[in-house]
């Protein structure tokens, strides 16, 4: 389990649209031909929207393809909690067969959510590797899987829910309430 | 007024009829069967919700489409799948249905897919079962057919997704169709303005504008217009003596021709539940023709009935 005992106040936080310069800045030496970006929903998504607007350049030189995961039918919770009521369809318009898969979250936390994001892109094929990049490293996993590049570290307490906004223009801001139920994937 | 559908936070618990199920219910089975159209075109058609649990296809009466769709879609949630035939089973020895289903449950069955040509079955069913336990009714008597209900108004919403627009006819065998019934309350929860039925009156139930619907027996009147046609099977084997003067008689009065069809929008959609019996009350070319999605139907009907089994074997209620 986690080793932090930090309880921060969102004015504490970083700013999410400095942190999505920074991994923008980290992610573009990893963009290669035979690359492809999948963004989990929702902040996962809303991240690499931006990000292939910030890396456009690079992401049409060497023909990047995108996709995006709703991890509803691999989470490893559905017994305890049931299927969520909002989920979207997974939309995977290329062939993972493969690929490099750059896989894009907004908070790592437990890794549940990585592992379950995994276990979908097998279905699709079989990627040649997966690299998982995060805007925010929260500390707390609970499998042995970590993301390769982050934009921060910043180990929390587990009685508080850190998440990802969007506001109508698109920028992002982060945002902390108490956590009420203990794990989250 | 207790649903025995609902649980008590308002969840599904099962699945028997539209009636009395909230637009809310409703909007979330079709969201989620959103997700699961995606699932049949990958390299893996399989995702591992129902993993480790059993689904048993109790079928009293024969239907080999919603049979084959039901057991399809557990099997794509990664379910184990019994499919019974009770008919030539232990009911031709005496058993009773309830005893059936509790030796099912006794080799751990988790979830039962129920259909029977008496109404009511799978309500006697659910309220016998343990709380654990999902019921979903494939189809009982006249009474209803909660999952063509429910794919019928998917399809339609893939192709008209303004429903708060829609004119929708549904012709033919009224009276007999436990899919009507579960059309039009799946149509009028979700807010389709105007739902005409189409038939002649011996194949109409009494008091059938009582469920919100338009009448017409002429069926030139009925057509004009919609964007929505729903063919219904001419159900002869439920029929008892003369309802009708022949098949052939009904074609020229009820059958969907090309010449009908043209009544209607230009972009409207020809739908029908199958079996289809062309030339009785469909003419081959509509049935085949580009204005036609009752091939589609098929196919959304397995992530319709893959979306129910999904949100009923998830939750507190399903650990054992």
């Amino acid at each position: 389990m986690t080793d932090a005992n930090n309880t921060l106040d969102n004015s504490q936080l970083p700013d999410a649209e400095q942190l999505l310069h920074i991994l923008a800045t980290k992610l573009k030496s990893l963009l290669k031909p035979n690359t492809a970006l999948v963004g989990i929903h929702s902040g996962g998504v809303w991240i690499m929207q931006r990000l292939l607007v910030l890396l456009e350049d690079v992401i049409q030189l060497h023909q990047i393809e995108h996709g995006t995961l709703d991890v509803s039918f691999y989470r490893d919770d559905y017994a305890q909690r049931g299927l969520k009521a909002e989920n979207r369809p997974s939309q995977i318009p290329f062939d993972v067969e493969n690929k490099h898969i750059i896989l894009i979250d907004d908070v790592f936390y437990t890794g549940r959510t990585t592992r379950a994001a995994m276990n979908e892109l097998f279905d699709y094929g079989r990627p040649a590797s997966i690299t998982l990049i995060a805007l925010i490293n929260r500390g707390g996993r609970e499998l042995p899987i970590a993301p390769q590049i982050v934009a921060a570290d910043l180990p929390l307490n587990t009685s508080q829910r850190l998440q990802l906004t969007q506001s109508a223009d698109g920028s992002l801001a982060l945002d902390l309430t108490p956590q009420h139920n203990s794990a989250r994937p | 007024m207790n649903n025995p559908q609902l649980d008590t936070d308002g969840q599904l618990r099962h699945l028997l009829s539209i009636e009395g199920l909230p637009k809310k219910i409703l909007n979330q089975i079709l969201d989620t069967a959103e997700s699961f159209v995606g699932v049949a075109e990958r390299e893996v058609k399989k995702v591992p919700l129902l993993r480790g649990k059993t689904v048993c296809n109790l079928f009293f009466e024969n239907s080999t489409r919603t049979r084959t769709t039901f057991e399809i879609a557990a099997k794509r949630l990664s379910a184990d799948v019994i499919s019974l035939n009770v008919s030539t089973s232990s009911q031709s020895k005496g058993e009773t249905i309830l005893d059936t289903v509790d030796n099912l449950i006794a080799m751990h069955a988790d979830m039962f897919v129920v259909r029977h040509a008496q109404s009511g079955a799978a309500h006697l069913i659910a309220k016998h079962v343990p709380p654990h336990i999902h019921v979903i009714n494939a189809g009982d008597g006249r009474h209803s057919h909660p999952t063509q209900g429910l794919l019928d108004v998917f399809t339609i919403r893939k192709y008209k997704p303004e429903l708060h627009n829609l004119r929708v006819a549904i012709v033919g065998d009224v009276l007999h169709s436990r899919v009507a019934r579960s059309e039009i309350h799946a149509l009028t929860t979700l807010g389709v303005p105007e739902v005409r039925v189409i038939a002649p009156k011996t194949l109409l139930p009494t008091q059938v504008e009582k469920l919100g619907v338009h009448v017409f027996h002429d069926m030139n009147e009925g057509l004009k217009d919609v964007d929505v046609i729903m063919m219904l099977r001419l159900q002869s084997e439920r029929m008892n003596g003369a309802m009708l003067p022949s098949s052939e008689e009904y074609f020229k009065t009820y059958g969907l021709t090309q010449e009908r069809l043209a009544l209607a929008k230009s972009d409207a959609i020809v739908m029908h539940p199958g079996p289809m019996n062309r030339g009785v009350e469909i003419d081959s070319t509509v049935a085949d023709g580009k204005q036609s999605v009752i091939l589609p139907q098929v196919t959304y009907g397995i992530a319709i009935r893959m979306a129910v089994m999904a949100i009923l074997g998830g939750g507190a209620g399903a650990t054992l």
